[in-house]
Order: C-alpha cells, then sequence, then structure tokens
C-alpha cells in the first residue's frame, strides 16, 4: 500500500514542486506568477504537440530524454520517503543511485553532441565539467552517513536510526545536509549554478543541451528536471527531518511539508541570489566537497 | 587433462608457424594460423574452468637442468581468473586481425604480426601458470618480446620505432627490477618455488621493504602504474589495434598479477604496501583520466584509460593488503574482489573500445578525434560496440563495469567507518576519489562518443567511410555481449572471485562480496531496463501521433547554414577540465599572435604530452647518454668478446661468493 502512494507520489507531485518554487519566485518580485499547476498545463500541452528534429541527428538524440527520465525514475524508486521504505533497497544501493544520474548525463550530453551545433556542445562540456565536481562532494556526504549508519544503503543511513545521530553528531549532519542541498541546486540547475529561466544565453548550461528538442522529447525533458528535483530533495529532507510521528499517514504529510520547505528553501535561493559567473561555479562545489569532509573528520575526532 | 593449459600454449605458440606459408597460400596460413589460436583459447579456456573447480587437476611438476628451476605449472583459481580472460580475448582479437591485418593489405608485416601475437599470447599463458620464478620469467620475457615485435610492426613510421624503444627500455628496466626480487625471494627462502609458505616470518623489515619496492616497480612498470606509465599510451596506440586490445585488455594485467600473486606470499604484509598501493592507484586513477581527456588521438586516449582503470584495480587491491595488514577480512574480500574482477571488465570492455577504435582506423584511415564525426551513420555497428564499451569503462549502470567499481566501493565505505585511522584514511580518501575518476571517466568518454561517431563528418573521407566486415564486428560483439552479462547478472560471477580470492587469502570465508545484494542489482537494473523501454515506447507512440519534421538543419540559433567545422570539438569540450589539472599536466598551447583590426589567418594548436616522459625521463637520458656512449666500446656486437665477459663474470662471482 504504501509502495502504491511512494509510485503514485513521484510520478505525480514532482511538476507541483516547480509551480510552487516559481510561486515563491513571483512573491519575492512582487509579481502574481504563473499558476502552481501550470507546469501540468505545459506538458499536457507538449505531449501533443509534433516535433522538428534535424537531419544531422540519429537515435541517440532520442535516447537522451529517454534514459534521463529512466534513470530519474529508476532513482526514485530508491530513496525512502520521510519515514516510509523505499519499494527497492539492496547494499551498495547508494552508489547505484549517484552513478544512475551519471547515466543520465551521460546521454543527455551525448543527445547534444548529436546535434552537432556549437551551442549544445558548450552546454555538454559545461555539465560534464560541474558533474565532475559535483560527485566528490555528494560521496563525502555518503561517507559521512554511512560512518554514522554502518552500511551503505539508504533504508539504513536515513533510517530510525538517523534521529539519534542527530543528538550526537549534529554539527556532521547540518554540514553535510547543507553540501547536499548544494549539490541539489548543482545537479538540478537551479541558481546560483544555473538559471533555469535563460534561453539562448552563453553563460546557461542545462537549457542549452535542449535546445533542439521539442513536443514529447521536451516534456520529458522538463518532467525528468522536476522529477530529479523531487528525488534529491526527498534525499536532503531526508538528512534534514528524520522524524517519525509512528503513525505512517502522518508521517507522508510529515514528508510532504519537508518537501515543501526544501523547494521554498530553493525558491528563496533563486529569488534572492544571483547566478555565479561560471569561473566561480568550480569553487562553490569545492566548498560543498569541503563542508561534507569537516563534517567527516568531526566524527573521526 | 594435466596437460590442458601447456597444449593451448604449445598451440598458440606455434600457431604463427602455420602463417609463414608462401604467398600464394598467405590466406591459407592466415585462416590455420587463427584457427590454431581459437582453438588453443577454447582449450585454454575450457583448462581456466578446471583451474577453479579443481586446481590440483591441473600440476605438472617435472625436473629441469637450471639451477633452482622446476618445470612447476599450478593453475589454481587465481591463475584462472587472469587465464579466462587472455584466452577471450586473444581469440576475439585474433579473429578480428583477419580482417583487419590480413596478409592482403599487409604483405610485409602480417606473417609476423601474427606470428608474434601467437608468441605473446603463449608467453602470457605461461606466466600464469608458472609457479617457478625461472618459468614465470621466461615467459614474461617471451610476452614481453613478443609485444615489442608487434608493436614495431609499422617500424618504418618514426613515430612507431620511437615507441617500441620506449617500451623496450621499460620492460628491460621492469625485468631487471623482478631478477632482483626473485633473487632476494631465492636469498630470503633458499627456494625459486611460489609454495613458499610465510615469507614474512622470515624476511628482516629491511628486505620486506627491498621486496615489495623490488615488486612495485617491476609489476608496475608492466601494469603502467603511474607514474610508471610512460611507454603506455604509445605503444598502445602505434601497434595495430587487435595488439592494442590484448596489450591493454590482458597484457598489462600481468602486472596486476604478479603483484597480486607475490603478495600472497606475506599473510600479514606490512601497513605501509597496502597504502603505497591505494595512494599509486588514486593518482593513476586520477591523472590517468585527466591525461586522457586532453588527448587527440584516439588510441592514445583509450591507452591512458588503460593506466586509469589500473589505478582502480590498485584501487581495489591496496584495500585488500591493508584490510590483512589490519586484520579486517570485510576490505580483504570486498577489496580483492572488486580488484579482480575489474580486471575481467577491463580486459573485456577495453579490448572492446579498441577494437571498435581499430574498426574507425580502418574505415576513415586517421586515429585524430577531430578529424572524424557523424560515424554513427556510417557505421552502426561499430558506434554502439563503442557506445557499450564507454557506458561499461565509465562504470555505469547496467554494464559490468558498475558492478566492479560497486565492489571496491563496499569496500571504502566499510573501511572509512573502521575505527582505525589507517583504514579511515584509505576510506576517506578513496571512495571521493573513485567518484571523481568515474565522473571524469563520463566528460571523457561522452566526449569521445560524440566526436567520433555523433553530429556530422569533419573530413570528406570520413564522410565516405562504411561499417566494416563481421569478421570486425563479430568479436566485438562478443565481447559487449559478455560485458552485458556481467553487468545484468553479477551473482553468476561470484562463485569465480570467492575462490580467487580465497586462494589469495585462505583465512577468507568461503563467500566474498554482498552476494544478495547482487541479485538485488540485478533487479535493480532490469528495472532501469524497463523503464527505459517504457519511456522509449512512449516517445515513438507520441511522435507517431503527431507529425515529426526531420529533413532541416540543425537549429543554430537561428543561423541557416550550419557547416561541420562550427561543431564543438573534443579539444574544447575538455578544455576547462584539462585546466583544473593544468598543474600536474602542463598543456602546451601554441596560440597565434592577432594584432590590428584585419589579423591575419591563424591557428591554435594545443597539445598534452606526457609530463613524466617529456620532462623526467628524456632530458634524463639526454644527460646521461653522452656517459653511456663511452661504454659502447665494450659492446662491439661480437659474440665471443660476450662470451669472454660471461666467463669473466662468473669466475668473478664465484671468487666472491665462495
Amino acid at each position: 500500500m504504501h509502495y502504491l502512494v511512494h509510485v503514485l507520489l513521484v510520478l505525480a507531485l514532482p511538476p507541483l514542486l516547480l509551480g510552487i518554487a516559481n510561486r515563491v519566485k513571483a512573491l519575492f518580485a512582487g509579481r502574481r506568477g504563473p499558476p502552481v499547476l501550470q507546469l501540468y498545463f505545459d506538458l499536457a500541452k507538449l505531449a501533443r504537440k509534433s516535433t522538428v528534429q534535424s537531419r544531422t541527428t540519429s537515435f541517440v538524440f532520442r535516447a537522451g530524454p529517454v534514459v534521463a527520465l529512466a534513470t530519474t525514475a529508476c532513482a526514485a524508486m530508491l530513496v525512502p520517503l520521510g519515514a516510509h521504505k523505499a519499494p527497492l533497497s539492496f547494499g551498495g544501493d547508494l552508489v547505484f543511485f549517484a552513478y544512475l544520474f551519471a547515466l543520465g548525463r551521460f546521454f543527455t550530453v551525448a543527445a547534444a553532441l548529436d546535434t552537432g551545433s556549437a551551442f549544445e556542445g558548450m552546454g555538454g562540456a559545461r555539465e560534464v565539467t560541474f558533474g565532475a565536481l559535483a560527485e566528490p562532494a555528494l560521496f563525502f556526504g555518503l561517507l559521512v552517513l554511512t560512518r554514522l549508519g554502518g552500511a551503505v544503503r539508504f533504508a539504513v543511513v536515513l533510517g530510525p536510526g538517523l534521529a539519534d545521530h542527530w543528538v550526537e553528531a549534529a554539527p556532521s549532519l547540518v554540514l553535510v545536509a547543507v553540501s547536499l542541498f548544494v549539490v541539489l541546486l548543482s545537479e538540478t540547475c537551479r541558481v546560483p549554478f544555473d538559471d533555469p529561466n535563460t534561453h539562448l544565453e552563453l553563460t546557461m548550461i542545462h537549457e542549452v543541451m535542449v535546445l533542439d528538442h521539442g513536443g514529447p522529447a521536451l516534456g520529458m525533458i522538463l518532467y525528468g528536471a522536476a522529477m530529479k528535483l523531487f528525488v534529491l530533495g526527498a534525499v536532503v529532507v531526508g538528512v534534514a527531518l528524520p522524524a517519525s510521528s509512528g503513525n505512517a499517514w502522518l508521517d507522508w504529510l510529515l514528508f510532504l511539508g519537508g518537501m515543501l520547505g526544501c523547494t521554498v528553501l530553493v525558491g528563496v535561493v533563486e529569488s534572492i541570489m544571483a547566478r555565479l559567473k561560471l569561473v566561480a561555479v568550480p569553487k562553490l562545489l569545492v566548498t560543498a566537497c569541503l563542508l561534507s569532509a569537516v563534517g567527516l573528520v568531526l566524527l573521526v575526532r | 587433462m594435466r596437460w590442458l593449459i601447456p597444449c593451448a600454449i604449445a598451440l598458440t605458440a606455434l600457431s604463427g608457424v602455420a602463417g609463414l606459408l608462401p604467398a600464394r597460400r598467405a590466406r591459407l596460413g592466415e585462416l590455420l594460423a587463427v584457427g590454431l589460436v581459437v582453438l588453443g583459447a577454447a582449450l585454454g579456456l575450457a583448462g581456466s574452468v578446471v583451474g577453479f573447480v579443481a586446481s590440483d587437476a591441473l600440476r605438472i611438476d617435472l625436473p629441469w637442468s637450471l639451477p633452482g628451476a622446476r618445470l612447476l605449472v599450478r593453475v589454481d583459481a587465481l591463475s584462472s581468473m587472469f587465464l579466462a580472460p587472455l584466452f577471450f580475448v586473444s581469440a576475439a582479437g585474433a579473429v578480428y586481425g583477419l580482417s583487419y591485418w590480413p596478409v592482403r593489405e599487409h604483405p610485409r608485416d602480417a606473417r609476423g604480426v601474427r606470428l608474434y601475437y601467437g608468441l605473446t599470447v603463449a608467453g602470457l599463458a605461461t606466466v600464469l601458470c608458472a609457479a617457478n620464478a625461472v618459468l614465470f620469467l621466461v615467459g614474461w620475457e617471451v610476452m614481453a618480446l613478443g609485444a615489442f615485435m608487434l608493436v614495431g610492426t609499422e617500424h618504418e613510421r618514426a613515430e612507431v620505432r620511437g615507441a617500441s624503444l620506449v617500451y623496450l627500455v621499460s620492460t628491460r628496466a621492469g625485468t631487471l627490477c623482478l631478477f632482483g626480487f626473485f633473487g632476494l625471494l631465492y636469498a630470503i627462502t633458499g627456494s625459486l618455488d611460489f609454495d613458499l609458505g610465510a615469507v614474512a616470518g622470515r624476511a628482516s623489515a629491511t628486505e620486506l621493504h627491498g621486496l615489495f619496492v623490488l615488486a612495485l616497480c617491476g609489476f608496475g612498470l608492466k601494469a603502467g602504474l603511474m607514474p610508471l606509465h610512460v611507454w603506455l599510451p604509445g605503444a598502445h596506440a602505434n601497434a595495430p589495434s587487435h595488439v592494442s586490445a590484448l596489450m591493454s585488455g590482458v597484457l598489462l594485467k600481468m602486472g596486476v598479477y604478479g603483484l597480486v600473486r607475490t603478495t600472497a606470499f606475506f599473510p600479514t604484509p606490512p601497513l605501509w604496501w597496502g597504502a603505497a598501493l591505494v595512494g599509486c592507484g588514486v593518482v593513476s586513477g586520477i591523472l590517468g583520466v585527466a591525461f586522457a581527456l586532453g588527448q587527440h588521438d584516439l588510441k592514445r586516449l583509450l591507452a591512458y584509460h588503460s593506466v586509469e582503470n589500473i589505478g582502480i584495480i590498485a584501487l581495489g587491491l591496496g584495500l585488500a593488503l591493508v584490510g590483512r595488514s589490519l586484520g579486517a577480512p570485510a576490505l580483504v574480500g570486498l577489496g580483492l574482489a572488486g580488484a579482480l574482477l575489474h580486471v575481467w571488465n577491463h580486459g573485456l570492455f577495453k579490448a572492446l573500445l579498441f577494437l571498435a577504435a581499430g574498426a574507425v582506423v580502418h574505415a576513415t584511415g586517421t586515429r585524430e578525434i577531430d578529424a572524424l564525426g557523424g560515424l554513427g551513420k556510417r557505421m552502426p555497428k561499430t558506434a554502439l560496440a563503442f557506445l557499450v564499451g564507454s557506458v561499461a569503462i565509465c562504470g555505469l549502470p547496467p554494464l559490468n563495469g558498475f558492478v566492479s567499481e560497486l565492489l571496491v566501493y563496499l569496500g571504502l565505505f566499510e573501511a572509512a567507518a573502521s575505527p582505525d585511522a589507517p583504514a579511515w584514511l584509505v576510506g576517506a580518501l578513496g571512495a571521493p576519489a573513485l567518484a571523481l575518476i568515474g565522473a571524469l571517466a563520463v566528460a571523457c568518454f561522452v566526449k569521445v562518443y560524440g566526436v567520433v561517431f555523433l553530429g556530422e563528418p569533419r573530413s570528406a573521407k570520413v564522410d565516405k567511410a562504411h561499417e566494416v566486415d563481421k569478421l570486425m564486428t563479430g568479436p566485438m560483439a562478443a565481447l559487449g555481449a559478455a560485458c552485458a552479462l556481467i553487468g545484468l547478472a553479477p551473482a553468476l560471477v561470484m562463485p569465480a572471485l570467492a575462490r580467487a580470492a580465497h586462494t589469495w587469502a585462505p583465512e577468507l570465508a568461503d563467500e566474498v562480496g554482498p552476494v544478495a545484494s547482487l541479485a538485488w542489482l540485478s533487479l535493480a537494473n532490469g528495472l532501469l531496463l524497463g523503464l527505459v523501454l517504457v519511456a522509449a515506447a512512449w516517445l515513438a507512440w507520441r511522435a507517431r501521433a503527431a507529425a515529426t519534421v526531420r529533413d532541416v538543419p540543425t537549429w543554430d540559433c537561428g543561423y541557416a547554414a550550419p557547416t561541420p567545422r562550427m561543431q564543438y570539438t573534443a579539444s574544447s569540450f575538455a578544455a576547462t577540465l584539462v585546466g583544473f589539472f593544468a598543474f600536474a599536466l602542463r598543456p602546451s598551447r601554441f596560440r597565434p599572435e592577432l594584432v590590428g583590426p584585419f589579423p591575419q589567418r591563424g591557428t591554435l594548436f594545443t597539445s598534452l604530452p606526457d609530463v613524466v616522459l617529456g620532462r623526467l625521463i628524456l632530458p634524463a637520458f639526454a644527460l646521461i647518454g653522452p656517459l653511456l656512449a663511452r661504454l659502447r666500446k665494450l659492446t662491439q656486437g661480437s659474440v665471443h668478446t660476450y662470451l669472454l665477459y660471461m666467463l669473466v663474470a662468473v669466475v668473478a662471482a664465484l671468487l666472491v661468493w665462495r
């Protein structure tokens, strides 16, 4: 039953998160902003549209959105939502989780290169460059969590024991939560790494890779991006809010509250910060890496 | 039964002789030679299966007149672990060579390639089943010199001569270290057999340090651990591609095998051994992939990835050694299983990549990445093979590279959770380093795959390229299928890994690694593939429902006439990442000076020569070269004089040590 709720939430909720983040940004800017459900309308519209595909492209171009969405959906089956177990859990699923996103990145960038466009090549180069720096930051965070939890699986590191670890190792966990949040912003291409609102600017990363996609494929990309925010948000919420009420349905509410908070935080960051200069992006990622590394050192002092 | 492996060795060693038939019968000789290699490989594979199950069945012990030597052949699970990929890859390479390097196209050197190919394979197999140092070194030299002849196949090109010379010097230096190693071992134990029992109890601390340094240098030179990798990029790039596949896939692993085999002599190795290997592994891994990122030559790039993967293997083996020093069997099991499985995996996917790269070279005549492009439409099978190899080498699920990296990761996480400071440090350093290596490998391979196979061709020759024939695509398909099989059903190979790990460290339990988890991993991979299929089917359905316009150029921000030259190049793609590592890589860049309002036409060159070779070893050789020239008077090439030297040396030795 709860696995069913898990799957339904993963499938249905992600577009709502982006709507909330946009509403927060609109509030900060003093605008009314688009409806909270705007992305659902967009997806429905895109699914019915026809597509234009360059004659340069091959099957890899179409595989990009497919693999990106499939890897994210697969990763979503690994992450526990709040106090509820994930449908799929095994020793090493943390590593599998991280590598799924790398697989998605591989095919997204390959699809970008398939168009033969200088623009999209540039976006792809940036994506892999920053991805390479986000990966060690993520693994330092996972090291802290596994050292506390004692096993390399989500069910243990984000399990019931985490609440007790917050009592004894709060500084480390705060650092890891912050570091994971930075990784989330980087991986989901939000401000200060990338600006999801800009199109056709030389500064952007993710949007430039998908310039040539349209119609249903673009819909898959948008949906996949929203789901990635949901999945990584669930990890951050799992670390930052390890509470369990004892009642299963109350736990779902608690989780949804956590996700709402995380999304609002993304929106707030986006409203009060400007996008970083490209040369400063690696520095922020290295900082995230060091935060988690300090967290690890604090554990063994 | 006992003679299964020796028969395989004899068949492969003699295979090339059949190829020496006169020119009129060259094709027959060729087919005969390849048939013998394949037959030998089949016998050898059968032998390695027997080695896993019942290693005593393959033991041969015969006297040999050389002092200290015995014809002691033993195929235990550890040997089998390395024999299996050797025979699989060598058979695939031999078949591929029929079409890639036939006598018809290379009348001058194709026979030689086949002869030395067979000899090298035989030498490799001898190394793996020798249980006596003399026999081991005989096999080692046959392998090393056979490979030297193979690397120098196209010796009319200066580049090839340079690369094979560097290889020859390196392999001689490595053999010298091994002579020192086995000599020291003999001095300590009085035996040259590998059934040594505990050496550690009889060796002093200094002797232990010496043994490890000699082994690390000797075997590390063959494996290509940084900074001993100097011979590797040039040799791999300039050998014929099926030879590169054999060298990278199997020959490098002899260094790993040597380290695994000899460290097994020491049940409680000093802690610094493992720490040193982990350090070497991390450096090789990160800098190997960083060097690869900046390469312009397709095969040179793959060669640097061998350095990276050897680094991952060293990381796993180092972890196992640290575990053994600290008495932590979990680290030993996971580290060793990860390292050994990566030996298989790297053998498979790197051979696959070299064969695919060879097909590209065969079809286009160039190894220059930035001159290629758009080959995916012209060579779809080769492109698919390269894609499979790329995903596998990046360690991405659902293929085999992920499984071995997962085992190493699990070991590193286990170490990081340990209260022991050394183990903790190894884990805390190793896991993020491995993550960085993996992410950089993704950057590198998406670059290569994208620039070579996607987009538009960057030259006319590439535009007219055609798919290669079945003799070349067949071996690629076999290697790719093996990659997929290990990736999707990793639990199948765990019993073999457990036996090999048990041979190395008898104190281990019968089961190593998380076998239950690997079954779940298969399920997760199945889920992933299922989701990909569902998403692809949905997209195809939507594409059919609404019209799709295909005959348009790429939308380049409104620019109506994009040309292939406007595509992003491999060099630009990697420029930022290479910049991050500029402190170690020292990239050189030639930029034209642009002056005035109408500057002249200019060209930008970037290159990434090997730092260790170019800045350390070659200058050092240039320095001592004139001194060594004086010694030339002593070596005039007269056999009589050399016999005199040997006599004098023996007499002097007898006088000193009697």
